[in-house]
């Protein structure tokens, strides 16, 4: 562990990276640890072993605090990176666009990391700090991602934007978790991917959603203002300034879902 | 590192590297060249095969992963008799492998979707197979073959087995179809010797810089070679006997990004080991000329230093007086409409390799043209062409873009100087970097018509971007002015067509030279003239259509087979149907808005007022094997097939018992290249001539009447004439060859473009039905219908899978697909439709019989793509409102022109 060294796990992202080359670098394949792998039921929420692949949270039978992450796994490559790829090479990845992430950001989620001295976490949202970069040392490996259990019912969604079905590198995601008591949301954690260098919480959002009744017009209490947080860009997928009215579209029909 | 695996129910070692990706270790290590490698991202899906049951991307697997597991690929679906699996029988009756490259692939994804759901739905089958590209089929025949193969037992499988004089119009499964479901073809990478040195090509960061190269003394002395401009005895390429323009290896100048600096030779670890900045190349760049407006800019530089303004080529066709028609016109329509650069993207990369045979240099490799091959070798190495002998392998997809040379020059040079065996496999972001594109055009067209709907005049002239080389855009700027019209009588008519070298990709060859960009513009003015006289669109085209007698804007008249009144007249119920549901789903006020489009087409089959022969052969050995000797390669669309077929009915005896032997220089006579929609038409017409030559051969032998019926029984020719059989044996008469040409009859084009530049032209018309999100301004293509004047369709489901599989480009060329150089170089960020992209596609066959043709036919392989953008964007205008005068219509422009056309309250 101390020299420089890729880890491999899933290889959906690991391969890309090195088409037409020699891969000559030092490799750590984590991919046949058994204790990294699979989701538990712990007293305080849930574990999802770093090497759980996409196809593994598909078939894991969730609460439905767990709806959205599944929408997102299956808009995640076609079934052969679903089957390969893992949510915390997702993480590592930081890719922008990383369909995961808005997602696990709605559903608190903590990063375990280890090294061989020491056991940390972090909160994803200080775990990935920038473009392709991570909070992580050379020296250590994401061991686990943790979801909290919310204190009420909760339920759970995600819209992906893309050029094509299938296959496709998102324009704009939306991710959402309420819990909900008496049918009113007691707290609401929105989050938007593909739209800033790192996907964002909108706090001014789950700030207007505490305390509303879920019913058709939920979609109609997001502002443009809540956006603030968003820093999108032009590229060849889209403009920026679609991708702001993206966001909003699918942030209003995001919540607009949820009545029904 | 050891791995033990089992490997279709086999146990299976395998030893290396443990990073070593899965894919490799079982194409190179372990023989199964079944699993295909098409980007080596997990973008394309080509190399899919199932581990402990599921389905993964063989690229993205490392080989030490799968110890202890079990991997099933391709070859282990066939039955240890060789009997094929049911699925394989449903995709060769079905017709859901063209090319073959993602057919591995597909089969595999299905596979596991099979073994999960007997009966899958059309989505779950969606679902599954969607992480595999088909970039042939449009994905159609795929799905058909998967749901069939679900059926209840005894499957319903039309198996097609003809007989003598039957087989031109059956739905005949291609004859080289078993081999592209078992893993057997043997693609371009396939059939590479162990032996062989590899090639690493450095090609250029910069779009436009000067060079020189420091010591390569270092790196010579790690490799076998390390070849340099210097050591190319003709360092120029081109399409064009006048136009050798482009370098095997740059010489101290580059023209684009991705052009050829250097190929590395050596083992092949060596060469992908060395990286690109360990090779001395000193740069200095200069600023790029990029898109047409640079091109032409007073103080343009020159791309090429002897291409004054940067002009490759002009001209066009006059025909009456436009400009003075146009005063008169009861109604005038006018836009400019530009496109970008469009990406073949074909699932197998540039491959092949070289060996010398003494004084001889044979190249093995996937190419649309093998004569041309080898004449280009020939002047590059500057051999006799008889020294250079082209074996294509099978083309895993080409449209166009293995028009051009790749892989040939490089390693045949190397394989001459070296002595050895030398191949060379492009990557995929080397193949999207360093390949032709399809021209971008800017297209002003303006079209005039009387009150009646009647079309006047028309003035169209189209600008391209040639990129850095010539390659086929003289072709493109010369097709172009013939087809801007559309497929309509206008009396009057000026066209134009330009192409300008940039620094931008070498533009070259891509289904439909030009054509499809022009029908663009030309249906956009058909839809604004019909929506201002308020004429129905429809309607409108079928007051227009060419029809048999009427006269082109060439002067040339249709004597026959002008079939697009009729493929109108069978869109009709269907425009009608559509237009109906359209109207009551947006009557429901929502942010989903559905519309309805209508595009046609002519399209001119053959080379444009140049000859374009094809000669093929059948011969009947004295063992009695009975064989096609086609030089036409079949890259994908079916001529094999096709070709067999006509032949066999010619001949007289069943198509089954054909041999074929394909393509080889050496071995076959020269059938022109596979593009311009010519081989149905062309060589095979030249087909029909052989089998009817060998035929008379046998006849005079038996003294037969023409109505004599033959049969053939091992090295016995059974003649019956009437009550009386008479027996030929082939071991007395020796050998017999039948051989047939066939030069399409067509003129030169004057100054003014008049002249018969085609000997027959396909017509066609698509109507589409989409749907628009317009708050997010994406589109979803619903159903197409297309009809298509075919002449006669030899094989009716190789005739849907063009027509399929053109849509889909179409489709990507209307919504998706924009490549741009040193940002789109992959099949992640340059998308190409998926099978969740595809609507569903219902084709009728016109029949409206050319009389050149082999029983009629003309050619299809174009035709299928031309009509579909502009049916598409008919559509989304139709839905919205919005003109696109920009392709492709992605989400965020789509989006932007709504908001502008709310914003002018239109």
């Amino acid at each position: 562990m101390a020299r420089p060294h890729a880890v491999l796990a899933g290889g959906t992202d690991f391969y890309p990276a090195r088409v037409g080359r020699a891969i000559e670098e030092d490799v750590l394949d984590i991919g046949a640890i058994p204790v990294l792998r699979g989701i538990s039921s712990v007293s305080s929420g849930w574990r999802l072993g770093a090497t759980t692949t996409w196809s593994d949270l598909l078939e894991a039978d969730l609460p439905p605090l767990f709806d959205g992450l599944k929408q997102a796994a299956r808009e995640v490559g076609g079934r052969q990176i679903q089957n390969a790829g893992t949510l915390a090479g997702n993480l590592c990845n930081a890719s922008p666009a990383a369909d995961g992430v808005p997602c696990l950001l709605a559903l608190d989620a903590e990063i375990e990391i280890a090294s061989s001295a020491a056991t940390r976490r972090l909160p994803l949202d200080q775990f990935i700090i920038g473009v392709r970069h991570t909070a992580l040392a050379p020296d250590e490996l994401v061991v686990a991602i943790h979801i909290p259990k919310p204190a009420h019912e909760v339920r759970s969604a995600f819209l992906k934007l893309g050029a094509r079905r299938y296959l496709v590198i998102s324009i704009a995601m939306a991710a959402a978790t309420l819990e909900v008591a008496d049918g009113r949301i007691t707290a609401a954690r929105i989050a938007v991917g593909a739209c800033s260098a790192v996907a964002r919480r909108l706090p001014a959002l789950e700030a207007a959603l505490a305390g509303t009744r879920v019913d058709g017009h939920l979609g109609d209490r997001v502002d443009r203002a809540h956006l603030a947080p968003l820093t999108p860009i032009d590229d060849a997928r889209g403009s920026a300034g679609y991708r702001s009215e993206a966001a909003l579209v699918l942030l209003r029909r995001l919540l607009a879902g949820f009545a029904r | 590192m050891k791995v033990a695996f089992v490997l279709n129910g086999a146990a299976a070692t395998w030893t290396g590297p443990p990073v070593t990706r899965l894919a490799a270790a079982l194409r190179d290590d372990l023989g199964l060249t079944g699993t295909k490698v098409g980007c080596d991202a997990g973008d394309c899906g080509a190399c899919t095969v199932l581990l402990d049951g599921r389905q993964v991307c063989a690229c993205l697997v490392a080989v030490g992963q799968v110890e202890g597991r079990a991997v099933e690929t391709v070859e282990g679906l066939t039955g240890g008799d060789g009997t094929l699996a049911r699925l394989q029988k449903s995709f060769l009756a079905h017709g859901a492998a063209q090319c073959g490259i993602c057919t591995p692939g597909m089969l595999m994804a299905a596979e596991e979707l099979l073994r999960q759901t007997a009966r899958p739905g059309r989505g779950e089958v969606e679902d599954a197979l969607g992480g595999v590209l088909c970039r042939c089929t449009g994905y159609t025949k795929i799905v058909d073959a998967v749901l069939a193969a679900t059926e209840p037992a005894p499957m319903v499988t039309p198996v097609v087995a003809p007989g003598a004089g039957a087989a031109v119009g059956a739905r005949l499964p291609r004859v080289d179809g078993h081999a592209k479901v078992t893993g057997g073809d043997v693609f371009g990478a396939d059939g590479i010797p162990a032996d062989a040195l590899w090639i690493r090509v450095v090609r250029s960061p910069h779009a436009r810089a000067r060079f020189t190269l420091g010591d390569l003394g270092p790196l010579r002395r790690r490799l076998a070679a390390v070849l340099t401009a210097a050591d190319v005895p003709f360092n120029g390429f081109g399409i064009y006997p006048e136009i050798k323009d482009q370098p095997v290896l740059a010489d101290g100048i580059v023209r684009y990004r991705g052009e050829a600096v250097l190929a590395l030779v050596g083992e092949r670890a060596t060469v992908l080991s060395i990286r690109d900045d360990e090779v001395p190349i000193a740069w200095t760049v200069e600023p790029p000329v990029t898109g047409i407006d640079a091109a032409t800019a007073a103080e343009a530089p020159l791309v090429q230093a002897d291409r004054p303004k940067n002009l490759l080529l002009d001209g066009g066709v006059r025909h009456g007086d436009a400009a003075a028609a146009f005063a008169g016109c009861a109604a005038v329509a006018d836009g400019v409409f530009e496109t970008a650069f469009v990406e073949h993207a074909y699932i197998e990369p540039e491959a092949g390799w070289a060996q010398r045979v003494g004084d001889r240099i044979e190249i093995h490799v996937s190419t649309q043209t093998p004569y041309m091959d080898r004449d280009e070798i020939a002047n590059v190495m500057q051999l006799r062409p008889e020294s250079v002998r082209i074996v294509p392998t099978a083309c895993g997809g080409g449209f166009g873009g293995k028009l051009d040379l790749s892989v040939q020059p490089l390693v045949g040079i190397a394989a001459w100087l070296l002595k050895r065996p030398v191949a060379c496999v492009y990557t995929r972001p080397e193949s999207m970097a360093a390949t032709t594109k399809r021209h971008p055009a800017r297209i002003s067209a303006k079209f005039g018509c009387d009150a009646d709907g009647k079309l006047v005049a028309c003035d169209v002239s189209a600008s391209f971007d040639t990129g850095a080389y010539a390659s086929w855009g003289p072709t493109v700027a010369n097709r172009v002015p013939v087809h801007a019209m559309g497929p309509y009588a206008v009396p009057h008519v000026r066209t134009w067509g330009e192409a300008f070298f940039t620094n931008g990709p070498p533009a070259g060859a891509f289904r439909g030279f030009g054509v499809p960009q022009a029908a663009i513009a030309h249906e956009a003015m058909m839809d604004e003239l019909a929506d201002k006289l308020g004429i129905d669109r429809l309607e409108f085209r079928h007051r227009n259509a060419l029809r048999a007698g009427d006269m082109t804007a060439t002067g040339q008249v249709l004597a026959h087979s002008a079939g697009l009144a009729q493929c109108l007249d069978a869109l009709r119920p269907h425009w009608r149907r559509a237009h109906e549901a359209a109207v009551a789903f947006n009557d429901k006020a929502g942010v989903r808005r559905r519309g309805v489009g209508i595009g046609c087409m002519w399209y001119g089959i053959g080379n444009t007022s140049m000859s374009n022969p094809s000669r093929i052969r059948v011969g009947l050995s004295p063992a009695g094997t009975l064989t096609l000797y086609n030089g036409a390669v079949d890259i994908g669309q079916g001529s094999n097939t096709i070709l067999t077929q006509i032949a066999a009915d010619a001949l007289g005896l069943p198509a089954a018992q054909f041999a074929l032997v394909q393509g080889d220089t050496d071995l076959t006579a020269d059938a022109g290249k596979t593009s311009a929609s010519r081989q149905t038409f062309v060589s095979g017409r030249a087909a029909e001539g052989a089998g009817k030559d060998l035929r008379q051969q046998i006849l005079r032998l038996a003294n037969a009447g023409s109505d004599a019926v033959l049969s053939l029984d091992g090295g016995k020719v059974m003649v019956r004439d009437g009550a009386e059989v008479r027996t030929i044996d082939l071991a007395t008469t020796g050998a017999l060859v039948g051989e047939g040409t066939f030069d399409p009859p067509t003129t030169p084009l004057d100054a003014n473009g008049q002249g018969i530049p085609y000997a027959t032209y396909a017509f066609a018309a698509q109507m589409a039905e989409v749907e628009v999100d317009i708050e997010l301004g994406t589109v979803k293509v619903q159903r197409i219908v297309a009809a298509h004047d075919v002449g006669k369709a030899i094989n009716p489901t190789l005739v849907e899978g063009q027509i399929e599989g053109g849509i889909a480009q179409g489709l990507g060329l209307a919504l998706m697909e924009e490549f741009l150089p040193g940002r789109t170089e992959n099949l992640h960020d340059y998308l190409i439709p998926t099978i969740g992209d595809v609507p569903l596609i219902e084709c009728i066959l016109i029949e409206d019989r050319e009389p050149l043709g082999p029983s009629g036919a003309k050619g299809v392989g174009e035709p299928g793509l031309v009509p579909t953008a502009p049916a598409i964007l008919g559509a989304v205008h139709h839905a919205t409102g919005v003109r696109a005068r920009r392709v492709p219509l992605l989400p965020h422009r789509l989006y932007e022109a709504i908001v502008s056309l709310k914003g002018t309250g239109a």
